[in-house]
């Protein structure tokens, strides 16, 4: 009786922290649909008159672009590093050579550093190959850092498939790419969805790389996000509208893979 | 025979990943550490050998170094604390099976898919600072709500400032670490809680003599994992309140010092300490969790 009664009570705590969660999620969208003439100091918190588009549509045109540069970054980047991670995933969990289990910690520790540790080599070498402020470069960077969390989400996966599969496999004459392609693969279809949301999600909100390897005219979206909100030009209804254009992509993969997007990133605490 | 062939086959396969990573990371990270111990000024590199100078000159001769490792020391307590207690408060709600648990769970934690530079733009719009007739964001709120005593000036307090940007960095992680802590409430076995309520234990007794230290190993997990972003904030805090001396932290100084400034030796050396500071948590966490597995 003490125990249910304590459970209803738990409804308060949980609304005000709903309250919490929700206010600035408010505040951006409703905020993006008032006029000009609402947003002054006095209307802040009220109501948009009207659920007017039109700054969100400005908002678009002038952040079209950026999204368009962050889909072409976001979208080989996620593809081509899920793909490394499986193959060395398979490798170090299923085909360990000497040394495996001294690289794969050394592979781990890649996702834990602050990039600002590698970032005048990496303007330097970037430099030289020409990839300096262009978007293949930022590709190439998502991809190489990415390939620690990905490479462990899949050799995490793979471990938990039994030995005798894979015996079983060889023994019938299976090669080792028959076995990655023909046995693997398919049964790691969630696990590719996990890695790719969580590399698109990941890649979609960078700030650092986007910043300091590419030009202008190259910036991602929170690249340009930043800047439109940096100065006191843009006005706030028109930096609302446009964070949540930045936001609404991750967003809405939450929304409906939001079970995948949990598991990508519990891999994150070395968990599995 | 053939085996062989395939082990060497399969280890090919991982070579570019391998070799990628040891330029990239280790090669780099060698690199940059040559660069903290050279005198390279200006745009032309310079690996002239100075020795530990640019270390030095960080700890004794260097104001705005001072206020990032204050405001990194602030900023990292009270974001790990805030962290940890509120996804424990928001996971011991949610782990009484309650109706509607899969929403509140899915709304705790959807600010982890949201970019730190969109938490910023809102949170900076929430957090104005202005007083008096210009009185808006939370305080216009809080004085609505005849909350007055809330009123703050957030990012603008003297010396605080850095603590406010511990306000957004908690509402973005916490569903982080309440997903964390559900884990482990949940394999916490039912057995063990009926057991001490037979015995005439209360729910606070057992809350703290059992459930608590169950969960020590998920709360050190979190800590070093919320420890080390925090040491490399750096985004958020741009986007809260740009780039500002009072609430400097050493990943926007290594920033300014290197690119803007052209220091690069200093800068470098500013990296290469953040490095280490992560390493020191890192390195002990990714050996005992991969020492566990194997154990297993």
């Amino acid at each position: 009786m003490n125990r249910s009664r304590s459970r209803y009570w738990s409804y308060l705590p949980l609304v005000f922290l709903t309250i919490f969660y929700l206010i600035p999620v408010y505040v951006m969208v409703m905020t993006g649909f008032k006029g000009g003439d609402e947003i002054s100091i006095k209307d802040m918190w009220n109501l948009p008159q009207s659920f007017n588009l039109s700054n969100y549509k400005l908002a678009f045109e002038k952040l079209a672009p950026n999204i368009w540069n962050s889909l072409n970054v976001v979208l080989p980047a996620a593809i081509l590093s899920s793909i490394l991670g499986s193959l060395n995933g398979y490798v170090l969990a299923k085909w360990k050579f000497k040394g495996a289990d001294i690289i794969f910690p050394l592979i781990l520790f890649g996702m834990f550093i602050p990039y600002q540790s590698i970032l005048i080599p990496l303007v330097q070498v970037m430099d030289k190959l020409g990839l300096y402020g262009g978007l293949p470069g930022l590709v190439l960077v998502h991809i190489i850092y990415g390939i620690p969390i990905t490479t462990l989400t899949f050799r995490n996966y793979y471990a938990s498939i039994p030995n005798e599969l894979v015996e079983a496999a060889k023994i019938d004459g299976a090669g080792m790419f028959g076995i990655y392609w023909n046995i693997l693969v398919p049964i790691s279809i969630p696990s590719f969805v996990v890695v790719l949301i969580w590399q698109f999600t990941q890649a979609w909100n960078d700030f650092l790389f986007s910043v300091v390897l590419t030009s202008p005219k190259n910036w991602t979206v929170t690249v340009a996000l930043n800047n439109i909100s940096g100065g006191q030009i843009v006005p706030w209804n028109l930096q609302m509208a446009a964070a949540v254009l930045a936001a609404l992509p991750t967003l809405l993969v939450y929304i409906f893979l939001g079970r995948y997007f949990l598991r990508g990133m519990m891999a994150g605490s070395l968990k599995g | 025979m053939r085996n062989k062939k395939e082990k060497w086959l399969a280890f090919l396969l991982v070579s570019p990943s391998i070799l990628a990573v040891a330029i990239f990371v280790y090669g780099f990270i060698g690199w940059t550490t040559r660069v903290s111990l050279s005198a390279w000024k200006g745009m032309t590199p310079d690996y002239t050998f100075v020795g530990l100078q640019n270390y030095a000159e960080l700890f004794t001769n260097n104001l705005r170094f001072q206020i990032d490792i204050r405001n990194t020391v602030i900023f990292t307590v009270i974001f790990v604390v805030g962290t940890l207690l509120l996804g424990l408060a928001t996971a011991l709600l949610l782990d009484q099976g309650l109706k509607g648990e899969g929403f509140f769970r899915s709304l705790f934690i959807f600010p982890m898919a949201i970019s730190y530079i969109v938490t910023g733009v809102v949170w900076r719009w929430l957090m104005n600072p202005a007083q008096g007739s210009r009185l808006s964001g939370l305080n216009l709120l809080f004085h609505t709500l005849h909350l007055d005593f809330l009123n703050s000036q957030y990012t603008a307090t003297p010396e605080w400032g850095i603590a406010f940007i511990a306000i957004p960095a908690i509402w973005q992680l916490s569903g982080y670490t309440m997903a964390m802590y559900l884990a482990g409430l949940r394999a916490i076995p039912d057995e063990l809680r009926e057991a001490a309520r037979v015995d005439g234990a209360t729910e606070f007794e057992i809350f703290r003599h059992i459930v608590l230290p169950l969960l020590r190993p998920v709360t050190l997990s979190a800590m070093i994992i919320l420890g080390h972003m925090s040491l490399k904030t750096f985004d958020l805090v741009i986007a809260v309140a740009g780039k500002q001396l009072p609430l400097d932290m050493p990943s926007i100084n290594m920033w300014q010092t290197t690119f803007d400034a052209h220091l690069y030796g200093s800068g470098a050396a500013i990296s290469m300490l953040l490095l280490i500071s992560t390493a020191v948590l890192i390195v002990p966490y990714l050996f005992f969790s991969l020492r566990k597995e194997g154990q297993q």
